[in-house]
């Protein structure tokens, strides 16, 4: 059965994102920092009359950022709260058919906990990501004391 | 009082509609526990908020019903056919009364009886409703769905970030005289929209806390107690559902404290308390919650008695007896438990916890309790903060804004200014404040945002609850009141932030959690804060604190502290000499000003909000200068007017103004003001309440302060009893005999429906005095 995916690249590599977790794309603007914050949070940008929290792709899927300004941005809602997940560029929405990962491929730390199967662009494998996954702080992991 | 009685209406019927389900189920099964809970808990609430609205047939009803489902709760008797039919009759009957009272149409009471004594076991009565044929009003109020008003504020929000936008964009350019009229114009109407739209979805807590002042004092009186009630922070402004969820918890707890908490005078008198009970009800904001609290100053609750009426009910002893204090404390909320062993009409079935806690849990919150036996009570409820307004200040540090609850913050003083004093002690920092030692915490390096050095730098002075400490900040920049909404986990689980918020500036903002900045800063307030309470109450005792001003004629001026209830910047518009005074217009309001010097040239006017409880007047100032305990030293003024004092403030002469004077010739109803001169009637030996219901009211429209009961050290100016009154009368008063009986009796006495004559004596009566 296919499913619409939103191709996008991060870190120079492309992903699929399943369209059903993307709420809108946009170029993110002025970021206001979060101080202290860990879980690879850039920073608090307002989306129209919403604040979202803007989340640094790269480094969430645990490689280096590059040093630059961040540009376009996945948004995605997860329990109630807005996130930008930032992204180096998108291609198109399409659909595709969700496969397993070929065996024997290994995939390390972020990337493996985000993986949810492969599709194919004209031949071309792409990895299908969980925006989800790449959210930190869910409310399980949450320290936040009451 | 009408909203209320409105809400009650809406409220009630909605239950019922609800209720009608359980009704029936319960009827085809009257063993079903959960059904009858369901029942039980309605007929519990109307009778609560019955006392309180005064409904007395509702009451009455209520209360019937009520006693009879407790019976079955407790199993003293089984809801067979007959008490099941009498139950739903009186449920039936109370919608009736409550639609007679939204249509404003009599109802004949007629037949209540017989509902009421059908409920009596053994009776065989059937008892059925006076089939009704009530018009239901229409209603003055809509439900939305909320998500319908989250649309419309979020597109406010749009609308109010898009003005911005544009008139950003027209300050640069040379525009058109019209087009900025008509933007001024959209401007004004944005915002007033803006204004609407968020109270469709906000309120403030006031309007859960304004009834509570009548309730506490009928309350109290009911019981024969005496209980002073303290309310702060009613400017805090919750979602609408939450204050809807809080009021029947509030009202619980509060008639709780009076019936339970705070013990009768005499006995507070043995155990060396004030004879007046005092009540503390306050909300505040603290992280991402809010806090509403109720402490008294009474028993608080006895866990002891707890267990044992645990074990009575049936449960383990053994278990019951290796819990811990608090979890003891925690069985309070068990259903069909109550740490008081009669019952009363206020409260007393242990019904009222477990609703409590069921509808806060309801919310995402939780109760906890603070009992100090013997000392007094304080139960905290905790709710979510979802969405809420909040007064903020705010501040830069690290070239970035922050917003801190201006609830929490004491003072800001320059760390320039001579009174400041900034040492080292080992890597920390503590600053001196007028003899206060305060722990520093540079808000910049806490947040690894830069470094700031001490020097051109502001401190706050933040109170978070157990202790207070100074917070470096690179500058305040404003006083905004802002929309706080919660930050994702993520942002959250730093500990530091209370929520986030999207100001006009389009830019996004966090709201500083001052307590998690402490507990950051490894601050430590553990045992300083009881010694620092007895020092408060103790140092309000000695010396007053107040705000010392510039006034407009450039006099440096001081008011009480006590008195102030906020300081606001207006327009200078907003001001205007009607019906013979100065008057400012706010926050929908008429309220009269002082002013004891020019106010034309000012484009924005500080004000002092000045209230005495009841009334409130404003007092426009050049500009505020500084907190100060006032000496004990003071010249009073030669002759009464606006000054009655002058001290030294720091070597200068400072007036104190004249708060009662101030009050006594400015603020509107001046009788209310001038209470204490009013003459003062006692009503003798009131049992049947006659008195205290029918002249009473009387009584007090002509003027008269009225007690239904003699407490010492009240010296009454007329003393009023009923037919042959066998009670000791303090002697010193006139006394104002009234007869049942008609004509005028051998003793002088007065028939009691005699209005004319009644009001002559007892004004007779109160002149010779």
């Amino acid at each position: 059965m296919e499913q619409l995916f939103l191709i996008a690249h991060v870190a120079g590599r492309a992903v699929a994102i399943a369209a059903e977790q993307v709420e809108s794309v946009v170029d993110v603007g002025v970021i206001v920092a979060v101080p202290r914050a860990g879980g690879h949070v850039r920073g608090l940008t307002a989306l129209r009359s919403r604040v979202v929290t803007v989340i640094d792709t790269i480094a969430a899927l645990g490689m280096a950022a590059p040093e630059r300004e961040p540009g376009r941005a996945v948004i995605t809602r997860v329990d109630g709260h807005h996130y930008a997940l930032l992204v180096d560029s998108l291609d198109d929405v399409a659909p595709f058919e969700l496969q397993p990962i070929a065996q024997g491929v290994a995939l390390s730390g972020a990337w493996a906990a985000a993986a949810r199967g492969l599709i194919q662009r004209d031949g071309e494998p792409i990895l299908a990501i969980d925006l989800i996954a790449l959210v930190p702080g869910q409310p399980a992991q949450s320290q936040q004391a009451a | 009082m009408d909203d209320l009685l409105q809400e009650f209406i809406a409220e009630t019927r909605e239950t019922l509609e609800a209720l009608s389900g359980e009704i029936v189920a319960w009827e085809a099964n009257p063993a079903d526990r959960a059904r009858l809970d369901a029942i039980f808990r309605f007929v519990h609430t109307v009778k609560g908020s019955c006392g309180f609205l005064d409904l007395p047939r509702l009451a009455r009803l209520s209360h019937a019903a009520e006693d009879v489902l407790a019976a079955v709760r407790e199993g003293k008797r089984t809801p067979d056919r007959g008490l099941v039919n009498a139950v739903l009759a009186v449920v039936d009957r109370v919608g009736e009364i409550v639609e007679a009272i939204d249509a404003g149409s009599a109802l004949d009471d007629t037949g209540e009886d017989l509902l009421i004594a059908a409920l009596a076991e053994g009776s065989d009565e059937v008892a059925t409703g006076a089939s009704s044929a009530v018009q239901r009003a229409p209603t003055r109020s809509v439900r939305l769905n909320v998500d319908l008003l989250d649309r419309m504020m979020s597109g406010m929000s749009d609308m109010v970030l898009a003005r911005n936008e544009l008139s950003r964009r027209l300050r640069g350019a040379e525009v058109d005289p019209t087009i900025e009229a008509a933007l001024e114009r959209m401007s004004a109407t944005v915002a007033d929209l803006r204004d609407t739209v968020t109270r469709t979805r906000m309120q403030k807590i006031d309007a859960l806390f304004s009834a509570l002042p009548r309730m506490v004092r009928d309350t109290a009186a009911g019981l024969g107690k005496s209980v002073t009630l303290h309310v702060e922070g009613a400017e805090v402004e919750l979602d609408r559902e939450m204050i809807e969820v809080l009021r029947d918890p509030l009202v619980h707890i509060v008639r709780n404290s009076i019936d339970h908490g705070i013990e009768d005078p005499t006995a507070r008198r043995a155990a060396g308390k004030r004879e007046n009970g005092r009540l503390t009800v306050s909300a505040r904001q603290s992280g991402n919650q809010i806090i509403v609290e109720v402490a008294d100053d009474g028993r608080g609750i006895d866990s002891e008695r707890l267990v044992r009426k645990a074990i009575e009910a049936g449960r383990d002893e053994r278990m019951l007896r290796s819990l811990s204090e608090r979890q003891k404390l925690q069985l309070v909320f068990e259903p069909g438990l109550s740490s008081k062993d009669e019952v009363t009409e206020i409260s007393g079935r242990g019904v009222g916890m477990d609703v409590v806690r069921a509808a806060i849990e309801q919310i995402g919150g939780r109760v906890e309790l603070d009992s100090a036996p013997g000392r007094g009570l304080r139960i905290q409820i905790h709710v979510p903060l979802t969405l809420s307004i909040i007064p903020t200040i705010v501040v830069a540090a690290g070239g970035q804004r922050f917003a801190v609850p201006r609830q929490a913050i004491e003072e800001i003083v320059s760390e320039r200014s001579e009174a400041i004093r900034i040492d080292h002690l080992g890597m920390a920092e503590i600053a001196t404040v007028r003899e206060r030692r305060l722990p520093l915490v540079t808000l910049a390096s806490q947040l690894e945002i830069g470094t700031t050095s001490s020097g051109d730098t502001m401190l706050a002075i933040v109170n978070v609850g157990e202790g207070s400490y100074a917070l470096r900040v690179e500058d305040v920049l404003d006083n905004e009141e802002l929309v706080i909404k919660p930050a994702a986990p993520a942002v959250m689980a730093t500990g530091l932030y209370a929520g986030q918020t999207l100001p006009d500036s389009g830019s996004p903002m966090l709201l500083l959690d001052c307590a998690g900045i402490a507990r950051d800063a490894g601050l430590n307030f553990v045992r300083e804060a009881i010694v620092d309470e007895d020092e408060d109450q103790a140092g309000g005792e000695s010396g007053i604190t107040a705000l010392v001003f510039g006034d407009l004629d450039g006099v440096r001026r001081a008011v009480p502290l006590a008195l102030l209830d906020r300081i606001e910047q207006v327009e200078a518009d907003a001001i205007r000499f009607a019906a013979g005074r100065l008057r400012l217009t706010i926050d929908g309001r008429i309220v009269p000003l002082v002013a004891r010097g020019d106010l034309n040239g000012r484009g924005v006017c500080s004000i002092l909000r000045l209230k005495d409880g009841s009334t409130e007047i404003a007092y426009a100032i050049a500009e505020a200068a500084d907190i100060v305990t006032l000496p004990h030293d003071v010249i009073h003024a030669e002759t009464p007017g606006a000054v009655a004092a002058v001290v030294l403030v720091d070597d200068e002469p400072v007036e104190l103004v004249d708060a009662h004077w101030l009050f006594a010739t400015h603020a509107h109803g001046d009788a209310d003001s001038a209470a204490e001169q009013r003459p003062l009637c006692l009503l003798s030996c009131d049992e049947a309440g006659w008195m205290r219901n029918f002249v009473q009211p009387m009584l007090e429209g002509a003027g008269y302060r009225v007690a239904d009961r003699p407490e010492p050290g009240m010296l009454p100016d007329v003393v009023l009893t009923l037919d042959d009154d066998p009670a000791t009368l303090p002697d010193a008063a006139p006394l104002v005999r009234l007869s049942s009986r008609r004509g005028p009796g051998e003793d002088g006495s007065i028939y009691r429906y005699d209005r004319v004559s009644l009001l002559q004596a007892v004004a007779g009566a109160a002149r010779r005095k």
